[in-house]
């Protein structure tokens, strides 16, 4: 008894020694400091702007491309690079479908500052990262699932989606663009 | 019974050694430095191909040295290593024999076999898919096949554990309750048994996948089993490594816990939610209601969280208490000051505690709030964290306790014990700044498991700032720090192995459990406030966590209206 350690078997009423007034002290700033992060994020589930929750629903790769073919020949504004990448103007409140496939995105969106678009982000291959650069704004492509957000640009400017989630030997090739403007 | 002939008594420490369990922590402790090298290796290769003024590896290099790297630390390093705990701590601290040693050695093989099987056809070009390989990218079969072989290897093992403390029990070779470090290290063995059952779950019908037995598996599916057995792996590696903090600080101060029943409760914390905590990978994925994401990050995480809070004051706490009755008294920090710093078993430990709090612990609680997530997903941000976890944490504790074990197991003297004592600091910093830097370059928007940041030649890129370049070619000059220091570790312990010196059988203890004075005044703790240097220690934690978590919130808000 005299050598109780960590490395030894506790004396035999460990279970009825009182706690030292310094543990409980610690113990409850701790806890309440997760309860405080658990209302956090209810808080901003109510009243903040950023929450990637969003919808999802299952779909076919071959149904989602058609989707996104459909808008492309709608909204065509002007094509980009020798590529040929299609520049997208979808109507404030429409339907911005972002195909993602080995290596490369089918648009690139045109958005109007401060206006509210429906993204539908979704892979026809393999799984792939939405990177929206230089604002920072990460989501998962998960091929399969159409992930639907509600997209409020608050700046204008030229954006970058990169690739950031591993899809094959040339994942470090996968970048596009995006536009807001007034 | 246990047979007396099968047993040695460790001159130094006065432990009773089980022998067939002794050759098996022997074997199961070199496979692990052995993968810590080759994953290393390749842990700097990469590292050198993502500071960009170097940029070593071409392409298809780059991706497989990631893919290796993952592998053989994270998964082999890291486990075969908890092996030896197992056994370490099951037959020696309980001073008991071990359960059938020769599954013991089926187990070894299997893992073994799995981990060389795996590397071949990750080196081969086949199974460039990274270690958590979301389908539906796929690997050559032989990878899964070789990561099921492994894990059943280790579920055998966490089975001969929980045999040999029923047989402790059985023969009464200890009296009362387990100490606390072996009752750690089982609550570690079971939560090993429900991840290994989770990986089985998805990695068997993704084998099968590969083989084209089976048609489909759903990617989303997929990301969620995997991470039930990611996620739960990092557990056990939480538990393992607070067995060891806790089990250094007996063997270098005699320290026995502030609480017996506020630091088993702790470790007991871990298992209440342990199914669920994996959700928090999910955050920045389809799927998954606001109200499921919610109540896995913070009922699943947060009971966890405060287990490791706990932890974070009653193991400084411990090693203070004892540390003042010794006579170091004064002020609030004379008990720290005065440990032994130049000893790589304290150094080793105390600065895995500090950085995988500090860095570990603060990202990781804010990373995985659920909005928050989104802004970091996948950027280096992520191996940044975690960086801060399992390699200045989990892997540092590891080498301190190598440090203890060698002369214990192997009855040598330390090799070159200069450069062991650097090799705890060097590694420790060195991955404690490339985690830093990681981060920072994440939080600007670096993509993580990238070859080329410069879009090289590609109509559509851009650059990234001056200072994204700064941070990351400072993760590369730190990257190098911790890997030179994870070789004068490897270099230590292979030279102790093989050419240390041997140790005279009546040679004075070197480190001692029963050597170092003990505590006596169990339960008489007077007021309670017998570590204010740890409770200052977790206070300054506490306002750097809260400081950093609502800078993040403000940093969400200038966003994107996204809902
Ligand atoms: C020896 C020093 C080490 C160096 C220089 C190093 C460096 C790196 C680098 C540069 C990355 C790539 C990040 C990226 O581009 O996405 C990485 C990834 C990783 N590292 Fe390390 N690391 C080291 C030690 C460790 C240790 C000790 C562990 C775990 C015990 C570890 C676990 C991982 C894991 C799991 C990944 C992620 C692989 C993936 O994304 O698939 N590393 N490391
Ligand atoms: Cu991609
Ligand atoms: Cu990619």
């Amino acid at each position: 008894m005299s050598t109780h350690n960590t490395l030894t078997p506790p004396p035999n009423d460990w279970w009825r020694h009182p706690i030292g007034r310094d543990e409980v002290l610690w113990i409850s700033i701790a806890a309440a400091w997760c309860v405080i992060m658990t209302f956090m994020m209810v808080y901003w589930y109510f009243a903040g702007n950023q929450n990637q929750a969003g919808e999802a629903y299952r779909i076919s790769p071959e149904a989602f491309a058609a989707k996104a073919d459909e808008m492309v020949d709608k909204y065509t504004i002007r094509t980009e690079t020798e590529l040929e990448v299609p520049v997208v103007a979808v109507p404030p409140g429409g339907d911005v479908y972002i195909v993602s496939s080995q290596y490369q995105w089918n648009v690139i969106p045109e958005l109007k500052l401060g206006e509210t678009y429906r993204f539908h982000l979704s892979s026809v291959d393999v799984n792939h990262g939405f990177s929206l650069q230089p604002i920072n704004v990460n989501l998962q492509l998960v091929p399969g699932y159409d992930y639907v957000l509600n997209f409020t640009p608050n700046a204008v400017g030229e954006y970058n989606m990169v690739c950031n989630e591993y899809c094959g030997l040339a994942h470090h090739v996968m970048v596009g663009r995006l536009y807001v403007v007034e | 019974m246990s047979n007396d002939s099968e047993f040695r008594t460790c001159p130094d420490t006065g432990l009773r050694i089980h022998l067939p369990a002794e050759k098996l922590m022997k074997a199961n402790a070199v496979a692990a430095v052995v993968f810590l090298l080759i994953g290393g290796l390749f842990g700097l290769a990469v590292a050198l191909t993502r500071w960009p003024a170097v940029h070593l590896l071409p392409a298809e290099w780059f991706y497989i040295a990631l893919t290796a790297h993952g592998t053989d630390i994270l998964v082999v390093w890291i486990i075969f290593f908890e092996m030896a705990v197992l056994y370490f701590t099951s037959t020696v601290l309980l001073n008991s024999r071990m359960a059938t040693p020769k599954v013991g050695w089926v187990a070894f093989a299997l893992m073994l076999g799995g981990a060389v099987m795996a590397n071949v056809v990750i080196l081969d070009g086949s199974s460039t898919v990274m270690f958590t390989s979301y389908p539906p990218l796929k690997a050559n079969p032989l990878f899964y096949l070789g990561l099921i072989l492994f894990a059943v290897g280790a579920l055998l093992v966490c089975f001969i554990f929980l045999g040999t403390l029923v047989i402790a029990k059985q023969e009464k070779t200890y009296e009362g309750s387990l100490p606390l470090v072996v009752f750690g290290a089982l609550i570690a063995a079971i939560i090993a048994i429900f991840t290994i059952a989770s990986g089985a779950i998805i990695l068997i019908p993704t084998l099968l996948w590969s083989l084209g037995l089976v048609g489909n598996i759903d990617p989303q599916m997929y990301r969620l089993v995997w991470w039930a057995f990611g996620h739960s792996s990092q557990q056990i590696n939480m538990a393992a490594q607070i067995a060891i903090w806790y089990g250094i600080a007996a063997l270098l101060f005699g320290a026995k816990p502030l609480s017996e029943k506020v630091s088993r409760m702790a470790f007991f914390l871990y298992l209440l939610a342990l199914q669920l905590g994996s959700a928090h990978h999910l955050l920045s994925d389809p799927g998954g209601s606001m109200s499921f994401r919610v109540f896995n990050t913070s009922y699943a995480m947060y009971i966890a969280v405060l287990g490791s809070m706990i932890h974070a004051f009653t193991i400084p706490g411990s090693i203070e208490a004892a540390q003042r009755e010794k006579g170091l008294n004064n002020g609030l920090f004379e008990w720290l000051r005065k440990a032994p710093w130049g000893n790589p078993v304290f150094s080793g430990m105390f600065l895995s505690l500090v950085l995988f709090g500090f860095i570990g612990g603060i990202t990781g609680v804010t990373m995985s709030v659920q909005q928050i997530n989104m802004i970091i997903h996948n950027t280096t941000y992520v191996p940044g964290h975690f960086h801060g976890t399992v390699a200045a944490g989990t892997t540092l504790a590891f080498m301190a306790l190598t440090y203890w074990l060698l002369p214990v197991l192997w009855r040598r003297d330390v090799f070159m014990p200069k450069v062991a004592q650097w090799s705890t600091w060097m590694f420790g910093l060195g991955m404690g700044g490339f985690a830093i830097f990681f981060m920072a370059a994440g939080h600007l928007g670096v993509a993580r498991r990238h070859w080329d940041m410069t879009f090289a030649g590609n109509p559509l890129g851009f650059e990234y700032s001056a200072t994204v370049y700064l941070f990351m070619g400072a993760s590369g000059i730190t990257a190098v720090i911790g890997s030179l220091g994870a070789l004068a570790y490897i270099l230590c312990t292979v030279g102790t192995i093989l050419i240390g010196k041997r140790r005279p059988d009546d040679a004075a203890p070197a480190v001692s459990p029963e050597g170092v004075e003990a505590i006596t005044s169990y339960g008489n703790r007077g007021k309670g406030w017998e570590a204010p240097g740890s409770l200052v220690l977790v206070a300054v934690f506490m306002v750097f966590l809260v400081v950093y978590y609502f800078a993040n919130w403000k940093y969400l808000g200038s966003v994107w209206g996204i809902r």
